[in-house]
């Protein structure tokens, strides 16, 4: 495993392992990085900025008024327009701030409710729902920070086009963006009159629209000083790096001498003392013990009938060796696993061998369509109770 | 001294059944006859031959399970073969059940399928107590539904209210929708049933009614308008039918019409089918991963050879992977899995009047039932044969049609009316006759 891994990490090819054996086995991606832009997360939270709207936005909220007369129309203003209108009237009487402590974040809702003249009004009740959106913090996430502040951010003529374009990204937040990633200009669904909704969507595409010109420039100018063709990235994959800026992942795996050498010790410390996990990283430490057991006796413990005794005895001798190469002494797996394992006598089962494929076929798949996230860490997959366990050897 | 044995064919699955351990099941005996057994005796029931059903078979044919039955009642699709990998592009239009039954067994020497191309409710509750374990590979909550009532309709209590083993009838249900998947174990009787779950399922999304007819905002209220709305209006009678292209192109053009009246933008005849049928798109490796557990399920509560899955395991490929163990804890009212639903009757009670009696029992609402006691038919409302055959039981009354005991379990089959909706179902009831000696208070003590 050591081997191929450094001669595919030498080639820059994406390897990714996938071992069956007995009721466990593993699943480990071995690349030395992998970014991602259409990261597709399940829950992310909408680009409305609620906490910091910029002036077209601010502009179309105040042309319309909240004190409607006509009951249909008051209950058909999008919470959007509601949201940045009190939260200026706020910020006027409040010194410029935004509602921070626990009280004017109650306050800012009672004002919200003291609003509603009917109680049908889903439009406020939304308002009321998404009020936490006006007070989170403004700027971007820790996670887009530490991508922007990474070393392959300051690119040289090598750089992919990817860090090429955080660069740009980098210089974007730093100016035009005002501490924020470019507008991803979607809104979600809200009870609104169709008219409303319509123009809101149209203000919220136009910013979007203007933010990826933006990008787009700078990405030119940066291509342009790192000594590459200024058009060779098309604006199509500029423009989904826009829309996913707030969503980019970094994946980084170390190569699998370095986890055998060094794993991380707490991770496994951790585990092995867990009601629930202990038999998962348990068996990640006998799977490397067998390999280490098949070099030393030319076969794998319990692979052949008889001897048994034998072979727990010397898998149990090896187990300690390895944990104690570790720094894991006094740690101990149990010996009913020691004898599992022996039990399986390498022994391929079909089940097991199809679901750490599919796993391992999942994953090739994201890292191939570069779409998202692929997993981190070492898969030990334990077959017994099923309690599996996501490794995070380094 | 070595001889020229072909090495068995079972050679990896024997160290797993052959070799005894500490790790495993209750009641396991390892052995050749453990494995014996398994190949001759066990018979496994796969309910769906799609995209868990075509892993399920190959699964467990390739686990060492020899006596394999699929039902399904759908036939192939273009749309299946991305995934439904024992299907060609020549098998569209054919049964599901049958040409997985014939791929699987081209494949895997010894093994027999055999295909039922039909409903799960075509079949009666006999047929499905054949099985020593049932494996879901569906798709919809109503069939889960049913099948998870016809296998806790096995279940029998004993006097002291608890479940009696021999009626355990195990199920391995999978289920997935897109990058997420679960696999769990189903012993009625001792982990909660489906029905004692239901709570798990999210409720399908609805939109209101105000906004599809006066201020849509999006595609999809567009879409849903015109097959929910505007349909009737037309077509008032015809129901419609998302199998039907001509039926879902109709709808595309008055989704489209809508669209450009309000300035919406986005109306696809590929996000029209979306909608209106609910899908959510199936991808293969989220199918062969649960389908991989519950093979690996099924083996091991067959055999005994590992602990099982205590009982529910979800699944997460979206961002990175997760995997999670729950168990959940069985619903002691459950109507479903429980002692069943209490109904206490006079010995004159006909059965007509019992089957009146359903449809107004506030844990039943059951139309249109059919009974059957101890595996007899007692009426049936359907076919005609069996209809006109059982009618003349209708004026008898219930207590002398079960042999005049003081109490025991029948089965119900009918139309559940439930939250105005309809779905077909089976219950188990617990009859208790008023006044007949041996009934004591001790045996009410149960309730319903």
């Amino acid at each position: 495993m050591v081997k191929l891994d450094r001669i595919c990490r030498e080639a820059n090819v994406m390897l990714i392992f996938a071992r069956s054996y007995g009721l466990t086995g593993l699943v480990r991606i071995s690349v030395k990085e992998h970014a991602v832009i259409e990261s597709k997360p399940d829950h992310f939270l909408d680009d409305l900025r609620l906490n910091n709207p910029w002036p077209e936005l601010r502009g179309f909220a105040e042309a319309i008024d909240l004190n409607v007369q006509d009951p249909v129309a008051h209950k058909h203003i999008p919470y959007v327009v509601i949201l940045v209108k009190m939260a200026d009237e706020w910020i006027k009487s409040h010194g410029g701030s935004l509602p921070s402590t626990r009280e004017e974040k109650r306050e800012f809702k009672e004002l919200l409710k003291a609003r509603m003249v009917a109680m049908d009004e889903d439009n406020y009740k939304e308002a009321i729902d998404a009020s936490f959106k006006v007070f989170a913090p403004r700027g971007i996430s820790s996670d887009l920070q530490q991508i922007i502040i990474d070393s392959c951010a300051e690119v040289a003529s090598n750089s992919s086009d990817f860090w090429v374009m955080v660069a740009a990204l980098k210089e974007f937040i730093a100016n035009e963006g005002g501490g924020e990633a470019p507008l991803e200009g979607s809104i979600p669904d809200m009870t609104s009159s169709t008219e409303h909704y319509v123009n809101l969507q149209k203000i919220y595409q136009a910013k979007s629209e203007a933010d990826f010109l933006v990008i787009e420039k700078r990405v030119r100018n940066i291509l342009k000083k790192i000594g590459r063709d200024p058009n060779s990235i098309p604006k199509a994959t500029i423009k989904s790096f826009c829309k996913n800026a707030r969503k980019l992942k970094v994946c980084r795996y170390r190569l699998i001498e370095d986890e055998y050498n060094n794993p991380s010790l707490p991770e496994l410390q951790k585990y092995l003392t867990d009601e629930d996990y202990s038999i998962a990283v348990g068996f990640y430490i006998l799977l490397r013990a067998v390999d280490r057991y098949a070099a030393n006796f030319n076969s794998f413990p319990g692979q052949f009938d008889g001897g048994m005794d034998e072979d727990i005895s010397r898998l149990k001798t090896t187990a300690v060796g390895l944990l104690n190469d570790f720094g894991c002494n006094g740690l101990t797996l149990t010996e009913d696993l020691i004898n599992e394992m022996c039990r399986f006598g390498a022994a391929e089962l079909h089940a097991v061998a199809a679901f750490i494929g599919g796993i391992a076929s999942q994953e090739v798949i994201k890292l191939i369509t570069k779409q998202f996230v692929p997993m981190s860490g070492t898969y030990v997959f334990n077959g017994i109770d099923h309690k599996s366990q996501l490794l995070s050897l380094y | 001294m070595a001889d020229a044995a072909p090495p068995s064919k079972s050679r990896d699955l024997d160290k797993l059944l052959l070799r005894p351990g500490n790790l495993v099941g209750p009641s396991f005996e390892p052995g050749v006859q453990l494995r014996d057994d398994l190949q001759e005796y066990a018979k496994v029931l796969v309910v769906g031959a799609g995209g868990l059903g075509c892993e399920l078979l190959k699964d467990l044919a390739l686990s060492g399970f020899k006596n394999l039955e699929v039902i399904d009642m759908d036939r192939i699709e273009v749309t299946n073969l991305n995934r439904q990998f024992l299907f060609r592009l020549e098998d569209v239009g054919k049964p599901k059940a049958e040409v997985a039954a014939k791929r699987v067994m081209e494949r895997v020497s010894g093994v027999n399928i055999v295909p039922h191309f039909c409903r799960i409710e075509d079949k009666d509750i006999e047929f499905y107590s054949d099985f020593n374990i049932i494996a879901l590979g569906l798709d919809s909550i109503e069939a889960r539904s049913y099948i998870n009532a016809v296998a806790c309709s096995f279940l029998e209590y004993d006097s002291d209210d608890n479940p009696r083993e021999e009626t355990m009838k195990p199920m391995v249900d999978g289920g997935t929708e897109g990058f997420k998947g679960h696999a769990r174990v189903i012993v009625p009787g001792v982990t909660p049933c489906f029905e004692c779950t239901i709570w798990l399922f999210p409720p399908q999304v609805k939109f209101p009614l105000c906004t599809l007819a006066e201020t849509p905002r999006n595609a999809a209220h567009c879409i849903e308008y015109a097959h929910l709305i505007k349909w009737d209006e037309v077509h008032s009678g015809k129901a419609f039918d998302p199998d039907n292209p001509d039926h879902m192109k109709w709808v595309y053009d008055e989704a489209v019409k809508r669209a450009e009246l309000f300035g919406i933008q986005g109306v696809t005849y590929s996000l029209t089918q979306g909608v209106v049928k609910n899908i959510i798109p199936a991808i293969a490796s989220t199918n062969a991963i649960i389908s991989a557990a519950c093979a690996l399920e099924t083996l091991k509560i067959a055999s005994g050879c590992s602990k099982t899955l205590s009982n529910y395991l979800t699944y997460n490929g979206v961002e990175g992977l997760h995997t999670k163990v729950t168990e959940f804890v069985k619903d002691k009212d459950c109507l479903v899995c429980g002692p069943g639903v209490l109904v206490e009757l006079d010995t004159t009670v006909t059965l007509q009047k019992f089957i009146d009696m359903l449809e107004e029992h506030p844990k039943l609402l059951m139309s249109k039932a059919s009974i059957t006691y101890r595996g007899k038919n007692l009426y049936m409302q359907a076919p005609p044969v069996l209809e006109e055959m059982t009618r003349s039981n209708l004026s008898l009354p219930l207590y002398d049609l079960m042999d005049k005991v003081p109490k025991d379990i029948l089965h119900v089959t009918g139309t559940i009316n439930k939250d105005n909706k309809k779905s077909s179902g089976l219950r188990k009831l617990r009859v208790i006759f008023k006044g007949i000696d041996g009934v004591t208070d001790m045996d009410m003590a149960g309730g319903a």
